[in-house]
């Protein structure tokens, strides 16, 4: 008896040491990528870094207010392009997509999921760029607005078709036409999990720099207007890494920092109003 | 004005199954008629014909005719969607709106088809709260608490007021009360007793006990046929067929 229990209690200890060790060792880039971009990064953090433009090489201070501002603008026009195209075409597939048609978006959306972000740069200098004779911030955002449709069309399918059965046939046995079941009772269900996807997709294109090196371009300076080459957080990190002066590579570091910061209180922000309620039953 | 139901040569199918074999019936109005037979007799399927609800399932197809006050649902250029205004449908499992409130839950036949008179829409959903016997247990929550909060038997309840506010001539049940514990299944039972003074009623029923208690009328189904319908007592005390003799005695099923 004893001999047994002590065998399943060492085998149990195996057990939970093996999935413990498995977790840190998935966890341990995460932290180590965290670590070093707050040790590195955290000391050029001021006040101006945020409300600064870069200086020229030799004058010390400066920021990259602009690149953050870039960034959020770029942002935002992706989104303009990236959400409505995303969740429309994933509320296709899910409610009206079990067939040809609907398969075809399906194998389109996966294909341009798998295309690697650079080629989409190039695309977009190809058919914006090169006709608006400008890089320009419209093309950044189309670039990374592209990049977010597959991401969100698919994981909007997803969650939709998490939702009941039983309660688009209560909506339609009403008499509730079926696009109206679809955007008052199946989409509002699902609300939650849709708006999770979409900031996934945008946590994901943030970083993006290929895409904006032929598009967005980057700024030394501000720019607030949309055919105008404007900074972008990675494109001044990657500019600024690659440049060989200690100062710069300092400002690098304390840019990533901002990067990961400003996507990571994003997604918990967004997770934290879904999980308190505040979204759902948003109709 | 007679809303009662017609049917005839009705034929359904799921993909290459078919699932119901020539049934032909007329259901009174203002009656409870019961449909009973075991597991896949094509029960459910025949109700959800009634309504148009079959050809919503992938696959599914149906052949025939079937009449309410002298409409033919599947005729030329009848919207499935004008003939489920007319037709209630409570099913197996309480499915209310899990994003909605009480309240809304009642209202969303009227709203999410453009009413929006807020004192009428106070009135309907009061009247159908009242109509489910649910009122009195929610009036002081309806406007905050969701629908999902309520008990299974409360959330049935909830789904008949909800199909009660589209003021439909017909109500079908699905099985309303096989999820439900025996005190809320009276409860449905009750209510099924008053609601066929201003509605025809068929219910499906897994139940051959309940189909006795609250049915005028009892259809028996078998392998997607019609085997025999006829007044409620006559089937459990003296049914003209042999198979449904069986059925009743629980000989089979």
């Amino acid at each position: 008896m004893h001999n047994i229990s002590f065998r399943r209690r060492f085998v149990n200890f195996l057990g939970i040491g093996a999935i413990v060790g498995a977790t840190l060792v998935v966890l341990m880039p995460l932290f180590l990528i965290m670590g070093t971009v707050i040790y590195r990064g955290i000391g050029s953090i001021t006040w101006a870094f945020f409300t600064r433009i870069p200086q020229p090489v030799g004058e010390t201070g400066g920021g990259m207010a602009n690149a953050i501002v870039g960034t959020a603008m770029i942002m935002g026009v992706a989104a303009l392009i990236g959400i409505p195209l995303g969740v429309g075409s994933g509320i296709y597939l899910a409610e009206y997509g079990r067939n040809a048609s609907g398969n075809i978006v399906r194998f389109t959306a996966d294909v341009l999921n798998g295309i690697p972000s650079i080629v989409i740069g190039i695309t977009v200098y190809a058919l914006v760029v090169l006709i608006q004779h400008h890089f320009s911030l419209l093309a950044g955002g189309i670039a990374l607005g592209i990049m977010m449709i597959p991401t969100v069309c698919r994981t909007t399918e997803e969650v939709l078709l998490m939702v009941p059965q039983s309660v688009r046939e209560a909506a339609l046995g009403l008499g509730i036409p079926q696009w109206r079941t679809t955007l008052s009772v199946v989409v509002p269900s699902a609300a939650s999990g849709i708006i999770t996807s979409i900031m996934l997709a945008c946590a994901r294109v943030a970083g993006e720099t290929a895409p904006l090196l032929f598009t967005a371009f980057g700024n030394q300076f501000w720019n607030l207007k949309l055919n105008q080459p404007t900074a972008a957080l990675p494109l001044q990190i990657f500019a600024y890494a690659i440049s060989p002066y200690e100062e710069w590579h300092r400002m690098a570091w304390a840019g990533a920092l901002v990067l990961i910061l400003s996507i990571m209180a994003t997604v918990i922000l967004v997770r934290f109003a879904t999980s308190r309620g505040m979204l759902k039953g948003a109709h | 004005m007679d809303p009662g139901i017609r049917v005839q040569e009705l034929n359904a199918w799921f993909g290459g199954t078919q699932a119901l074999h020539d049934i032909g019936l007329e259901i009174p109005s203002r009656q409870v008629t019961a449909i009973i037979g075991p597991s896949g007799c094509g029960k459910s399927t025949f109700v959800r014909c009634l309504n148009r609800m079959h050809e919503t399932l992938p696959n599914a197809t149906v052949k025939g005719k079937v009449t309410i006050s002298g409409l033919d649902i599947y005729g030329k250029g009848v919207s499935p969607v004008t003939v489920r205004r007319r037709i209630g449908m409570v099913f197996q499992k309480p499915n209310p709106f899990p994003t909605m409130s009480i309240y809304d839950n009642v209202a969303a036949g009227l709203k999410l088809n453009g009413f929006s008179n807020r004192r009428q829409l106070d009135e309907v959903v009061q009247r159908s709260l009242e109509g489910a016997a649910l009122w009195d247990e929610v009036k002081d929550i309806m406007k905050k608490k969701s629908g999902a909060s309520l008990s299974g038997g409360q959330q049935q309840r909830l789904c008949i007021a909800r199909a009660l506010a589209i003021e439909p001539e017909i109500m079908l049940m699905d099985e309303p009360a096989s999820a439900l514990d025996p005190i809320s299944t009276s409860k449905i039972e009750d209510l099924i007793f008053q609601l066929k003074q201003q509605f025809t009623i068929v219910i499906v029923t897994h139940n051959m006990q309940q189909a006795a208690r609250v049915a005028d009328l009892t259809g028996f189904f078998l392998m997607g046929k019609l085997i025999e319908l006829d007044k409620t007592e006559k089937m459990f005390t003296n049914p003209s067929d042999k198979r449904t003799e069986d059925y009743i005695t629980g000989r089979f099923g």
